[in-house]
């Protein structure tokens, strides 16, 4: 969350055996990277390529809640929701500034997503079917992101995991809000109840595939733990949501849909079922429900937006001509 | 039109008695719109009273690369801390 201003150095690198050990010590020794200092281009990349990734499912995140705002069944609902869309609008937001000290700028980033060049969570690309969808998304997409942010607030990345602690602060009352949604539906009618019970029938899985691959198929796990990127691996994260999660649902009467799903007092966690790992490369790769309509909004957002762009910097441009000419 | 959204510095007071800190970026056209933009994206939970924005080319930092002449422990400076002076304790809390 540092300018990109305040970055004068020369960020080519000499990849040297003695400079690759040296900042290897540096992250050894839990010091802090700053956009400033000498790193590997494979680390700047690698952030890049994470941070964006995460801003831009922060910002595609923002589809599936807000098409449910004026649907929202009181205005207590519809007032955590309006709320929990701005946070995730705003966690985009540090994230591309996070991502634009290491010398990538918004529009570039903006362009890639658009393309389909840049990735983001694979869960944005289910659709939001019903008003418990709203009460799944809080409670276990939000609840798998904290899990994940949480580690990374301790990322060797200086502006990376200042940016996860202002998110991480504002993540709980997603997933409170979402819990007590399905709270409620899961204390009303029958019929309130499946729809509960629908939602995390659909959800379950796609949540747990929020973690990514298992670790031995994740294609740039390793690198990362080393360089403290990444905290913890992807399946023990994993694990610890599921045996976080389960004891939720039980408490709300509701079935997690894996009926492999069982305790196992050796390992003090859950086993459970195999993910389809088919369904979640389709989805990554482009083929989910909702891949093609996600991004096409956010193109005619910014595209429906551009006027408005132009105009404030015309304006911008004419005030400062003016200040310039008295 | 090619024009990039100019970078901002945003600047928080939490409270009166405290300094405005740093606490993040964003892109606007204007001032009127910096403004605006960090309080949306910097205040939206009570985090201050006031807010300074600055376009980020408008500050000067010092060189990373010198980092370490200008700011290494100052190893042969310690008479500038207390307990370089020796006290007797009998004299009491100083
Ligand atoms: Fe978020
Ligand atoms: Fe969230």
């Amino acid at each position: 969350m540092y300018s990109q201003g305040l970055i004068g150095a020369d960020s080519r690198t000499e990849e040297t055996d003695e400079f690759l050990a040296a900042f290897q010590a540096r992250i050894d020794a839990e010091e802090k990277i700053e956009p400033t200092d000498a790193m590997p281009e494979g680390y700047r990349r690698t952030l890049i390529r994470q941070i964006g990734q995460h801003a831009h499912s922060e910002i595609v995140g923002m589809l599936p809640e807000g098409n449910w705002i004026t649907r929202a069944p009181s205005l207590k609902r519809k007032l955590a929701l309006l709320a929990k869309v701005q946070d995730e609008g705003g966690h985009g937001l540090y994230l591309y500034s996070a991502a634009e000290t290491l010398g990538v700028t918004r529009e570039q980033m903006t362009e890639e997503l658009h393309a389909g060049k840049a990735k983001y969570s694979s869960i944005f690309n289910y659709p939001a079917l019903s008003w418990a969808d709203m009460g799944a998304i809080g409670w276990l997409v939000d609840g798998a992101a904290i899990m994940n942010q949480v580690a990374l607030c301790r990322c060797s990345y200086g502006p990376y995991a200042r940016a996860m602690i202002r998110v991480c602060a504002e993540e709980s009352f997603h997933q409170r809000q979402g819990y007590e949604i399905m709270l409620t539906l899961c204390n009303g009618t029958k019929e309130q109840k499946e729809m509960a019970q629908d939602a995390l029938n659909r959800f379950w899985w796609p949540a747990l595939m929020m973690f990514g691959p298992h670790d031995g198929d994740s294609a740039h796990s390793e690198q990362s733990m080393k360089w403290k990127i990444k905290r913890f691996s992807n399946d023990a994260l994993r694990e610890k949501f599921i045996n976080a999660t389960v004891p939720q649902a039980e408490f709300l009467g509701l079935t997690v849909p894996d009926p492999d799903l069982e305790w196992n007092a050796e390992k003090g966690g859950y086993d459970h079922g195999d993910i389809d790992w088919d369904e979640f490369w389709r989805v990554v790769k482009g083929d989910g429900v909702m891949n093609r309509e996600r991004v096409q909004m956010r193109k005619d957002a910014w595209d429906n937006g551009a006027w408005v762009r132009e105009a404030a910097l015309a304006h911008a441009g004419k005030r400062a001509a003016k200040v310039a000419a008295e | 039109m090619g024009d990039v959204t100019p970078l901002w510095e945003v600047f928080i007071r939490p409270r009166n008695g405290l300094a405005h800190k740093h606490v993040g970026s964003l892109h606007a056209a204007d001032e009127a719109l910096a403004l605006s933009a960090a309080r949306d994206v910097y205040t939206r939970r009570e985090e201050g009273t006031s807010i300074w924005v600055v376009r980020s080319e408008a500050i000067a930092a010092s060189d990373p690369a010198r980092a370490g002449e200008n700011f290494d422990p100052a190893e042969d400076k310690i008479y500038r801390h207390p307990t370089f002076y020796k006290i007797p304790d009998d004299v009491g809390h100083m």
